[in-house]
């Protein structure tokens, strides 16, 4: 029964509040000052590069970083 | 050199195939395994006559061969789903169709899990796939990385298809829903989704586009979700390697959380991840519109990732799961109302300002009635996850009505959707066959569903009020068989829907067939790719875009929240001391009592009946004293079921006779008018030796069930003593009996007759049920 206690009391204190910080860090990042453009700009990538993938030779501004 | 690797490979499968059919231990595997052999054999040959052939770079080009390809598969295995739902729609109508002659091959619990199987992975996996492919390519500007990597994925998961199949039909079954393929299959599937995950993370990482667009997280997610969900759910010890049997290394409560862990969350990232992110592309671009908001997208995603992934034990209320796990079951399925809602709303209105479309575009309209559809499932589904509702809703039809207003209103609509949009792109058409077809598409499909949901909502209420209802003097007024009559009409309508629904795509399958087949080429004029104004804005960095623009961390950070909520809830179950309460009596099932659970798995009963007695007044009168998490701690795979179109069966051990199960089982309306049960009587006819019984005992045993080394020892000799109450079964009952644990062991001839058939087993297993516990030694717990 001790496991039992101290998990419910994590559970609806300490863990509770980590979620709503969480929750509302989560809110503030994605309404953060500056990113509008940033967003826009992605939601209308999805209309470029129909139907070809982009020239891989062209080394645009917005070619990405390699990673990982 | 890969070329000559490959066929090495594939040759080394095919005979190792061909050895295993060779030795196959029943007949689900042989075949599996010929099917196997067959499979490597062609992508042998394939292999040689290309090998050698010059690659050209295609690099410059996308990879939509495996998407048209997807498009087919997506079509094809949609027919099939819908067909085979119409047929057992029409069993339970009229159970007749569940012909004597087919020796249960087409009874209703196998062909269950064939059209849920169908509809799910088939249908739904294949046009996951085939969006994930089509949308990565496009908003990473890349073409697919890994070469043909994309044909492995798109073949193997056909065969996973193929192979679970005519599993299900031949009798191969895990007994768990929505996972019943057997451990090869699954493995198979790993491989599969492993290649998949590959293709995708790959063409991320060479991507050209600066951010990683929304879909893509959505379809991520269900990549990695379904890997962990599949691989946790699956654990299981194969009893041998040349056979499908298998052990479940979780028991009773603990496989039931895990189980519905899995299953709620099949649900919530292939069925609802993954086709939002099929919606958060296609909507789009079928309305010509950026979504509404893509910050609202990115609260979206993470608050529906960590919260969904909570909500499983919501199908598990006032079972023997422990209350603090279906409590948290029920408040994260309320929550994730929200985000669920935030999805629809931002899908919707990217809409606005286009709202004419709606008028003039059927495709679009169908994208719009599937997110209305989306909307109203995961209302419903919240509403359902409250304990009150769900003690009325659950193991009734109510829950098959939500199930198929999300399945075929969501994902069948949207997809939909998809394969109009795709084929005339795919295949270089300039526009659709026929607007109409699609109008008429639209409405079969929307009235089928309408028909569909409305009438399991009437028999679901309608069955859940006749269950609990009581008379002045506190008696049941309803017995079971009177719901089920009372359903007929309901299931009628539910049949009539289904084939409305059916009939609408075979119209869409026409007229995609048409758009390739007579639509005039598509013009090109895309040579100058148009700047758009957003060119210059493109560039601007921002040193908070981090998360959406590395793909290593967005899949690290979406692994981490979807773990938390199944860590939170499994873990506990498996050292809580007061999970599993202690009563006196329960033992492990005798080598008999194990062969017929495995026959009661196989023939899928668990599709139909339930064996979790909940503490509800009208259950408790009708059925027994509510269940024990102990009852069912050997069951591996637990039993419990989620549907009740006929009976509950915790306690239905000694409560008709032998004679009566005989009845039964051969027609079940000769004792029984108004039952909607398959015919069994071809279990009489299949006699059993025994033969692997004892593997199957010590697996049990390895997997953690207390057998002794005597037990497995013994268990052939145990087996057949069982049903000879004329010779000597003294060490069955020294076993297993009334000295050790408390019972006595039913020794009989289950079946009348004088062989050791199927029959035995099965009704040997059906007459222990619920009768081992002796509840003079239970005391409930109070904090559980």
């Amino acid at each position: 029964m001790e496991t039992y206690s101290f998990l419910r009391h994590m559970a609806d204190s300490w863990f509770l509040l980590a979620m709503t910080l969480g929750f509302l860090g989560l809110c503030v990042w994605a309404f953060r000052p500056g990113s509008r453009s940033m967003h826009q700009e992605v939601a209308k990538s999805i209309f470029r590069n129909d139907d070809r993938p982009a020239d891989a030779d062209t080394d645009s501004p917005n070619h990405a970083k390699k990673e990982g | 050199m890969l070329d000559y690797l490959k066929l090495i490979g594939l040759g080394f499968v095919a005979i190792l195939a061909a050895i295993a059919a060779n030795y196959a231990r029943d007949l689900a595997y042989q075949v599996n395994m010929i099917t196997v052999m067959l499979a490597a054999g062609i992508a042998f040959l394939w292999v040689l006559r290309t090998a050698g052939d010059p690659r050209p770079n295609l690099q410059h080009e996308y990879f939509d061969g495996v998407v048209r390809a997807g498009a087919i598969a997506t079509a094809f295995w949609g027919i099939v789903g819908f067909l085979v739902g119409l047929v057992i729609a029409s069993q339970l109508a009229w159970p007749q169709l569940n012909f004597e002659a087919l020796q249960g091959y087409g009874n209703f619990g196998r062909l269950r899990p064939l059209h849920t199987s169908a509809v799910i992975f088939a249908f739904g996996g294949n046009a996951l796939i085939m969006s994930s492919f089509y949308i990565v390519q496009r908003t990473s500007a890349a073409r697919l990385f890994g070469g043909s990597l994309g044909w492995f994925v798109f073949w193997g998961w056909q065969l996973v298809i193929v192979l679970a199949a005519t599993g299900y039909v031949l009798g191969a079954t895990q007994g768990k829903e929505y996972a019943e393929p057997v451990w090869y299959v699954d493995i198979l599937l790993t491989a599969v989704w492993i290649g998949f995950l590959v293709a995708f993370m790959g063409t991320l990482f060479k991507r050209k586009e600066p951010h990683i667009y929304v879909a893509n997280w959505f379809l991520l997610s269900m990549i990695l979700t379904v890997a962990m969900l599949h691989l946790v759910n699956n654990a299981a010890i194969p009893v041998s390697i040349f056979g499908s049997a298998q052990v479940q290394l979780y028991a009773g409560v603990q496989d039931a959380m895990v189980q519905w862990w899995y299953g709620h969350n099949a649900v919530g990232f292939f069925l609802t991840a993954g086709f939002l992110g099929m919606m958060y592309y296609f909507v789009p671009k079928q309305a010509e519109r950026p979504v509404f908001s893509y910050k609202l997208s990115i609260i979206h995603f993470w608050a529906l990732i960590f919260l969904y992934i909570w909500a499983g034990p919501h199908h598990l209320h006032y079972t023997a799961l422990p209350d603090w796990a279906s409590t948290l079951g029920m408040v994260f399925s309320v929550i994730l109302w929200m985000p669920s809602w935030g999805g629809m709303i931002n899908g919707l209105m990217t809409l606005s300002g286009a709202w004419d479309k709606l008028r003039t575009d059927p495709i679009i309209r169908m994208m719009v009635v599937s997110i209305g559809f989306y909307g109203m499932s995961t209302f419903e589904g919240p509403m359902m996850s409250i304990k009150a509702v769900n003690s009325l809703s659950h193991y009734t039809d109510w829950t098959i009505g939500h199930v198929h207003s999300g399945a075929l209103g969501w994902n069948g609509m949207i997809t939909f959707g998809v394969l109009y949009y795709l084929v005339p792109r795919l295949w270089n058409r300039n526009s659709l066959y026929s607007l109409k077809l699609v109008s008429w598409h639209f409405w079969l499909a929307t009235i089928g569903i309408v028909l569909y949901a409305s009438s399991m909502w009437v028999t679901g209420i309608m069955e859940g009020l006749m269950w609990r209802e009581v008379d002045a003097n506190g008696f049941l007024v309803n017995a079971f068989a009177d719901t089920v009559a009372a359903k007929f009409p309901m299931y009628v309508v539910r049949a009539l829907g289904g084939g409305l629904f059916l009939s609408g795509a075979l119209i869409m399958c026409y007229n995609l067939w048409m758009t390739v087949r007579a639509q005039p080429q598509r013009v090109t004029q895309h040579a100058a790719v148009p700047a758009e104004e957003g060119d210059g804005t493109r560039a601007v960095r921002d040193q908070h875009k981090v998360i959406e623009t590395n793909a290593t961390l967005l899949m690290i950070l979406s692994l981490l929240v979807v773990s938390i909520g199944g860590i939170v809830q499994i873990v506990p179950l498996f050292y809580l001391e007061n999970t599993i309460e202690k009563v006196e009596g329960v033992r492990p099932y005798t080598p008999l009592e194990l062969a017929g659970r495995s026959i009661y798995v196989r023939e899928g009963c668990y599709g139909c009946h339930s064996q979790m007695i909940r503490p509800m007044r009208d259950e408790v009168e009708r059925y027994g004293h509510y269940s024990l998490a102990a009852e069912s701690m050997y069951d591996r795979p637990f039993q419990w079921g989620s549907k009740r179109t006929g009976p509950d069966l915790a306690r239905v051990g000694g409560r008709y006779s032998d004679e009566w199960h005989q009845d039964h089982f051969t027609n079940a309306k000769s004792v029984v008018p108004e039952s909607v049960m398959p015919p069994y009587g071809f279990l009489f006819n299949t006699t059993i030796d025994g033969r692997y019984i004892q593997d199957v005992v010590a697996t049990n045993r390895m997997a953690g069930v207390p057998y002794t080394d005597e037990m497995v020892e013994n268990a052939l000799a145990d087996f057949t003593a069982q049903v000879n109450p004329d010779g000597d079964y003294d060490g069955l009952e020294a076993r297993y009996g009334e000295d050790v644990f408390g019972t006595p062991i039913n020794v009989r001839n289950f079946d009348g007759t004088p062989a050791l058939t199927e029959m035995d087993a099965l009704i040997a297993y059906i007459q222990v049920l619920g009768t081992m516990v002796d509840f003079s030694t239970f005391t409930p717990v109070a904090n559980r």
